[in-house]
């Protein structure tokens, strides 16, 4: 197991690395100068020929791939040049409230999409089965922008039940946990349907495996059967799903984010788009590209705790 | 004859497919009694695995029951409910099933899996996994103790089918039913394997129901055996009874096939010309009256009698009526 988490996070490495060359270089080949879009229309050509120097424009595209790589590997992102800040303070201050959210709207997902399955699965082709499969097909089609505007809506608004926006006032649980179950819902809920409806299948499949009729034929419990000896297997594709799932939330968590004017990468990356804020766009989306990478390889090594044939494997 | 722990009486067996009703077995009647061991012969798709499958109740989806009545220990297997199921599945009848390399889970170790089926027993994990390592290093696994911790792609195809023995031995059942056990092993291996099934078997006094392609195997283990062809039982008898007076044509067509017995060396191998009925269409009369040589016209119209021809021997055949 050890060799096997060595091996990949060394993978995962070499993965982050080719990542941010590739993105370094993206917004420096594509045309026009970053310069002239920090200092707008009016600057003169003495302030670009000054940026450039400032931001290493002038030396040749290696070094400077280079001298970049060297900066993130000691956790130094570059200024923005509109704030004067760090980008790593900006992004790290909002990368919390982002994993708050994203892991709390999997955990939800997670805890009811995957008893549903089952339960879908052993009592497969029942009216309750197609019920489950109804709801879950729903779910996922509907847009979680759209859930959360309708939650707010119900919830906040109209019910008052719960905060409507922001994320609570820092150090107070309580109130950071009320403002947290909206978006949380709106995010998980297609969640659900679909590790529901994974889990579902890959279920039906195990449990008409051979080893499974083996169990039976040794009378072992129905519970045991389905919730240890099938269940072990068949979550694998889950998890596989969930690692790549959880790395692109973290990004795409902006919808909720705005509805809700909460804090969070995906807000922040978003909105440095819209101002052209090239140093924090490239801060934001190298640590949501990290956080990518770190939850595939945690759902990777998971697997491979489950399955002994995956971690003898890579 | 003391009550038989398994008779199964007038079994008839159905497959619904989008082709047609597959009736995959038609009126078995067979007997295991008590502390023997009862081998079933017949080529592949016959419908020995069925049969067995149909004992336990752990059969296909689409398998229907047409007719007849299982009686395992004197309690009706159809009657009984899932809960009384499970009751005997395990303890008082336990299986090795055909296939070895996915009969077991392939994520725990086989010493789990092995502790896990005396999940009844009221003794520490320990002792489970010790009784495991004592039946694992019977079957001839070597260093067993150590071996618990693998897990079943690391044991080659044959050690797996005696990890599946061990189990099913394990429970100590009444009764044990084995599909095609030894196939998956080497000829001495085999041998090996038969040799340890009959000591167990003698000293654990449990019933065996043993399906095998190799006659030879057959008559070193058993003390009965029946003859499947086309889903029915065309014979069955004792081990003397099949193996120096086979009755009916199919019996013996089978017995100087077999490479084992074949005294003078031949060129070919020997085989049963003509093919396997279909199931769903079946002809009518004798269902083996296409294949067999001394079909009578009497064969091709009427299904032939049950004929006695000693205790525990009958033969369903036409040309052996007096
Ligand atoms: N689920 C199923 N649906 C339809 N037909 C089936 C099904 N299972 C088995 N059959 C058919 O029933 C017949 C008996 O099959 P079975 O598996 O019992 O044979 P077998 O004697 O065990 O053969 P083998 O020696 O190859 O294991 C075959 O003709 C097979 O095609
Ligand atoms: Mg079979």
């Amino acid at each position: 197991m050890l060799f096997y988490l060595l091996k990949r996070v060394g993978l995962a490495v070499v993965i982050v690395v080719v990542a941010v060359v590739l993105l370094y270089s993206m917004i420096h080949v594509v045309p026009g100068d970053p310069a002239s879009v920090i200092l707008g229309p009016r600057a003169t050509p003495e302030m670009k020929q000054e940026l450039h120097e400032l931001m290493g424009l002038d030396r040749p595209f290696v070094v400077q791939v280079v001298s970049f790589l060297g900066k993130v590997a000691r956790g130094d992102l570059g200024m923005d040049f509109f704030s004067q800040r760090p980008v790593a303070q900006i992004v790290f201050k909002q990368l919390d409230e982002t994993l708050v959210l994203v892991l709390a709207s999997i955990g939800w997902a997670m805890l009811l999409g995957i008893p549903l399955g089952c339960y879908s699965a052993v009592f497969r082709n029942t009216f309750s089965d197609k019920l489950v499969g109804f709801f879950s097909i729903g779910v996922i089609a509907v847009p979680s922008f759209v859930v959360a505007l309708y939650s707010l809506l119900l919830f906040a608004v109209t019910l008052k039940w719960l905060p409507a926006i922001g994320a609570g006032e820092s150090g107070q649980y309580m109130d950071q946990l009320r403002h947290l179950i909206l978006p949380a819902f709106a995010i998980g809920l297609g969640w659900v349907g679909y590790i529901a409806r994974l889990v579902r299948a890959s279920m039906l499949e195990v449990l008409n495996e051979n080893h499974i009729r083996r169990a039976r034929a040794f009378g072992l419990p129905e519970h045991m059967i389905v919730f240890q000896y099938a269940l072990k297997l068949a979550i694998l594709p889950t998890i596989t799903l969930l690692g790549t799932g959880i790395g692109r939330l973290i990004s795409s968590a902006v919808f909720a984010e705005i509805v809700f004017a909460r804090p969070g990468i995906g807000k922040l990356i978003f909105d440095s788009v819209v101002s052209r804020n090239y140093p924090l766009v490239m801060g934001a989306v190298l640590v949501s590209t990290v956080l990518f990478v770190l939850s595939t390889t945690v759902s990777d090594s998971v697997n491979a705790m489950l399955d002994p044939r995956v971690r003898e494997r890579l | 004859m003391a009550e038989p722990v398994l008779d199964i009486r007038n079994l008839s067996v159905n497959y619904l497919t989008p082709r047609g009703t597959v009736k995959a077995l038609r009126r078995i009647n067979l007997q295991v009694p008590s502390a023997k061991v009862v081998g079933l012969v017949g080529e592949s798709g016959c419908g020995k695995s069925t049969l067995i499958s149909t004992v336990i109740r752990l059969m296909a989806e689409n398998a229907r029951v047409a007719a007849g009545e299982i009686r395992f220990t004197g309690k009706d297997m159809q009657q009984l409910s899932p809960r009384d199921l499970r009751a005997i599945r395990g303890r008082d009848m336990s299986m090795v099933f055909q296939d070895p390399m996915t009969a077991l889970n392939p994520v725990f170790t086989v010493g789990r899996q092995m502790a896990d089926i005396q999940y009844r027993d009221a003794v520490s994990r320990k002792e489970k996994l010790k009784r495991a390592s004592d039946m694992l290093s019977l079957v001839g696994i070597p260093d067993a103790v150590s071996r618990l911790d693998n897990y079943p792609h690391h044991f080659s195809g044959g050690m797996r089918q005696r990890i599946t023995i061990a189990m099913a031995l394990l429970v100590q059942p009444k009764l044990l039913i084995a599909d095609e056990p030894t196939t998956a092993l080497d000829a001495t291996l085999e041998v090996q394997i038969i040799r340890l099934l009959k000591a167990l078997q003698a000293d654990f006094q449990c019933a065996i129901l043993f399906i095998s392609h190799h006659l030879n195997v057959i008559a070193e283990l058993c003390d009965f055996v029946g003859v499947m062809y086309a889903g029915e039982l065309v014979e069955k008898g004792s081990v003397r009874d099949i193996f120096h007076r086979p009755g009916h044509p199919y019996t013996r067509a089978l017995l100087e096939c077999d490479p084992s017995v074949i005294a003078e060396p031949t060129r070919f191998l020997p085989t049963i010309p003509g093919e396997i009925p279909s199931l769903i269409d079946l002809p009518e009369g004798c269902i083996f009256h296409d294949r067999c040589p001394r079909a009578a016209q009497v064969c091709k119209k009427t299904p032939p009698p049950e004929v006695s021809l000693a205790e525990h021997h009958t033969v369903a055949c036409h040309c052996l009526e007096v």
